[in-house]
């Protein structure tokens, strides 16, 4: 980066002042500033919910969530990395769990405390509608809530701050795996194709490819992409 | 924060030349002998100044890209003087190290076959390159393919250096893995008959990579992070480890972890390690941007290496070709190849192809350097880097409105928070250190050479010769993931070691010492600098490679 061109811009971070470049994330504002960070990053890249972040507009009342290796610093923001906050998560065998008794209400029973209030929407730092899927749980409609929840990074925002207590993306998670395993349909072709491997149909011909020069495989290969077409 | 006066002006010609790419148009692929002269010229991985030899230890001579050497040949950050081996702080049948893909379904296989398992990562659970995976996982699960034609494909892809064992293994079992994840609940994107969706990344010939959205490994390690919670395996986060425990037959025992938050050591015996530490992207070879998580630093190889374990191919790095490059903030993030297989065409400054899409990784990343740099048509960035075109609308046009979103809705979000809208626009692309095709090698049960010390994922090598196939290894980590823990379960040392011991790390130290290495750095590094200045980036590569010319 050539630093004549850039533009610095205040921030505080728990308070102190710091100017960094102004269009840094937040993560990156952090570690120009000269913080170490250990736990408040992960993947760099919007997927892990490491770093869960919540910052406020200079003369603004509201508490706005982010994740700070997504947003990018704005002057005069003041920010607070989150911890993890510990919630609970309720254990169970994922084939044993039937989908559609009240077992899901009873593996999380305080779901009967949600009081529809949308605080865990509005601090879901990647706009799911969080209030929703718990509401689809109740209702009982699972494809709702997978898709509903499916981008949900496990930043732990929206249980930190439900006044009910529940944590909503364990729900999620739990639900979403109910969904995977009971209600998706299986597949006849990769069951025959699994019980072919284990009768070893591929066995001769991955044996005699085993020693085949490279040359014959790269013509094999050829032919092959040759074959495949334009339909991707 | 949209694209700016200059780069805007390139997208103009862009959109006047992107008709001509309609009605199918497809740049001509490269011949093997105009790929192997491109790669020769270009890559970072054929040309030399990058590349030291180790110089000391059972992989003396064995080649390494210089930033990986540096972190192999330095003075252990372990203080040896503060580790008491006699009383250790946990005892273990298997101790699994990292908490990705790799590591916890190695966790949970040794769980379930029996093993008292311990599971001590860097990180949160699920930190890891697993959870950023978006594209898919390979296998064989069409009637019209076969793991026959799999094997073809991952041998060609590795420039038939993979060893061919590991790879029969991986074809064979990349359908049951399949089978496996989808009976813990992971939700693969399904056709409209339910069966499992497929798509085809280059150099596979069939359709056989299985997606969850563009969220695939996010998905995958929220569900097996998730059943390590429901088995109750002890998981140690925030607990790197930092050397191996050898025994008096130089067999492996153990591993000391170091309190990311306290910094006190922690002494684990083990009758298996299994290594799961990933890859090594945060090291920034040749200065490239990367596309890995924060604690992608190569641990693994530093530490097994000084316990004897021999590394192959460590020297080849995978550049994925396409790393965002605009805006700044996502510098070096993956923009998934499916893009590319559902039509988005790779162009210039100008609006010109220059490769086709569906070439292999190693060669798209040499087209595009070739591009920005001797050729001088790449896009420059206010900030300096540079890039060329992956022009995203073709997809919706090539596939049907409403295509970009229902497959790469994670994308979509993701620009259209700074301004971009990729389904209008085209998106800048410039290569990213985005896997390490070497590593510590294996046989097909994930041993290395040091008996008890297993590997799983990124951190083996053999499984994909010189350069891996994109959905390779996803399913690369569960295949071998499980193996090791299936194996390090039925065959952990029973009976109680003797002579435990850090000689190896002393004898490392020294040898450094000798040869007079000063450097004030200690490894593993654990996790990268980005303090003050560090936090910004560059495209150095470039420059050097017009230099060269
Ligand atoms: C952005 C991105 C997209 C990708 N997309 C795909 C794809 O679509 N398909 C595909 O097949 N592959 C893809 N890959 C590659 C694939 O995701 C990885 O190669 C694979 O997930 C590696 O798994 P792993 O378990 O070996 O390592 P990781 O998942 O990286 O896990 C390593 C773990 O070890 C921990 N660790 C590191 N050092 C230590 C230490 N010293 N002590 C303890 N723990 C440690 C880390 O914190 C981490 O938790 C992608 C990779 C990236 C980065
Ligand atoms: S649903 Fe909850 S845990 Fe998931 S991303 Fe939103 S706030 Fe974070
Ligand atoms: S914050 Fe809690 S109580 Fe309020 S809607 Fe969300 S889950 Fe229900
Ligand atoms: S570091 Fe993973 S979401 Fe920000």
């Amino acid at each position: 980066m050539d630093k004549k061109n850039v533009k610095m811009i205040p921030i505080y971070v728990m308070g102190k002042k710091f100017e960094v470049p102004e269009e840094l994330t937040i993560l990156k504002a952090l570690e120009f500033s000269g913080f170490t960070i250990t736990r408040g990053c992960g993947c760099r890249g919007g997927v892990c919910g490491a770093c869960a972040t919540v910052y406020r507009r200079k003369g603004d009342y509201r508490v706005i969530p982010g994740l700070a290796c997504q947003t990018v610093v704005e002057p005069e923001m003041s920010l607070v990395q989150l911890p993890y906050i510990s919630s609970r998560r309720s254990s169970y065998v994922v084939s044993e769990v039937d989908p559609d008794s009240m077992d899901i209400v009873k593996t999380y029973p305080e779901l009967m405390r949600c009081m529809g209030c949308n605080t865990c929407t509005k601090s879901c730092p990647v706009n799911i509608q969080v209030m929703n899927y718990i509401s689809a749980t109740i209702q009982g409609d699972l494809k709702q809530v997978v898709e509903l929840s499916i981008e949900c990074v496990m930043c732990g925002m929206c249980a930190a701050r439900c006044p009910a207590e529940l944590s909503p993306y364990n729900i999620a998670l739990f639900v979403r795996r109910l969904y995977g395993a009971h209600k998706l349909p299986k597949s006849p072709e990769l069951e025959k194709r699994v019980s072919d491997i284990a009768n070893g149909v591929y066995n001769a011909e991955i044996a005699e490819l085993k020693i085949t020069d490279t040359k014959k495989l790269q013509g094999i290969f050829n032919e092959m992409q040759a074959k495949k077409g334009a339909s991707v | 924060m949209a694209y700016p006066a200059g780069m805007r002006a390139s997208i103009e010609k862009v959109e006047q030349r992107r008709k001509d790419r309609l009605n199918k148009y497809e740049f001509p692929r490269l011949s093997p002998e105009d790929k192997a002269a491109l790669l020769k010229d270009y890559h970072p991985d054929f040309r030399d100044g990058d590349k030291v030899n180790l110089q000391f230890g059972v992989n003396k001579g064995e080649r390494v890209p210089k930033v990986l050497g540096e972190v192999i040949e330095s003075q252990s950050r372990l203080n040896l003087t503060s580790v008491d081996l006699s009383r250790p702080d946990h005892k273990t049948d298997v101790l699994v190290i990292g908490g990705g893909g790799g590591g916890v379904a190695a966790a949970l296989t040794a769980h379930e076959n029996g093993a008292k398992v311990i599971l001590a990562t860097k990180l949160r659970l699920g930190d890891s390159n697993t959870i950023m995976a978006e594209g898919g996982i390979a296998a064989a699960s069409l009637p019209e393919d076969s793991p026959a034609a799999h094997y073809i494909d991952t041998m060609v892809g590795g420039r038939f250096k993979n060893i061919p064992d590991v790879v029969e293994a991986l074809v064979n079992e990349a359908p049951s893995i399949l089978e496996w994840l989808t009976s813990l609940g992971a939700c693969f994107d399904r056709t409209k008959d339910g069966s499992y969706f497929n798509h085809m990344p280059a150099g596979h010939a069939f359709k056989r990579s299985h997606s969850i959205k563009d969220l695939t490994g996010l998905e995958l390690m929220r569900v097996l992070g998730d059943e390590i919670r429901n088995k109750d395996i002890q998981v140690l986060e925030f607990s790197p480890a930092v050397e191996l425990i050898l025994d008096a037959d130089g067999q492996c025992a153990g591993a000391i972890l170091e309190d990311l938050d306290t910094g006190r050591n922690i002494v684990v015996e083990a009758g298996a390690v299994i290594m799961a530490t990933g890859g090594m992207g945060r090291l920034h070879p040749n200065g490239f941007p990367t596309s890995n998580h924060y604690g992608a630093t190569a641990d693994g190889i530093v530490m097994a290496s000084r316990a004897r374990a021999k590394l192959l191919y460590m020297e080849y790095i995978q550049y994925h070709p396409t790393g965002v490059a605009w805006p700044e903030q996502m510098l070096g993030l993956l923009l998934s190849e499916a893009l590319r297989a559902e039509g988005a065409h790779v162009v210039n400054c100008d609006g010109e192809p220059f490769v086709n899409r569906l070439e292999t990784r190693d060669a798209l990343s040499a087209t595009i350097l070739r591009e920005c740099g001797p050729r001088r048509k790449g896009v420059e960035t206010p900030t300096g880097t540079m890039g060329a075109w992956l022009d995203t609308p073709m997809i919706d046009l090539m596939g049907g409105k409403g295509t970009f979103m229902r497959r790469f809705a994670g994308i979509h979000h993701r620009f259209v928070k700074f301004g971009i809208d990729p389904t209008q626009e085209p998106l800048l692309v410039y290569p990213t250190q985005h896997y390490q095709n070497g590593g510590v090698a294996i046989n097909i049960y994930g041993q290395s050479n040091v008996p008890f010390l297993y590997m799983a994922g990124e951190v083996a090598g053999g499984v994909h010769g010189h350069n891996r196939l994109g959905a390779n290894s996803l399913v690369d980590i569960f295949v071998f993931g499980r193996r090791a823990g299936r194996h390090a379960a039925e065959h952990f040392r029973k009976t109680a070691a003797t002579g435990l011991t850090l000689e190896h790390v002393k004898a490392h130290n020294e040898e450094i010492a000798a040869l007079g290495i000063s450097s004030q750095r200690k490894s593993p590094m654990l996790l990268p600098d980005y303090r003050f200045e560090k936090a910004l980036t560059s495209t150095q590569y470039v420059s050097e490679i017009v230099e060269a010319e």
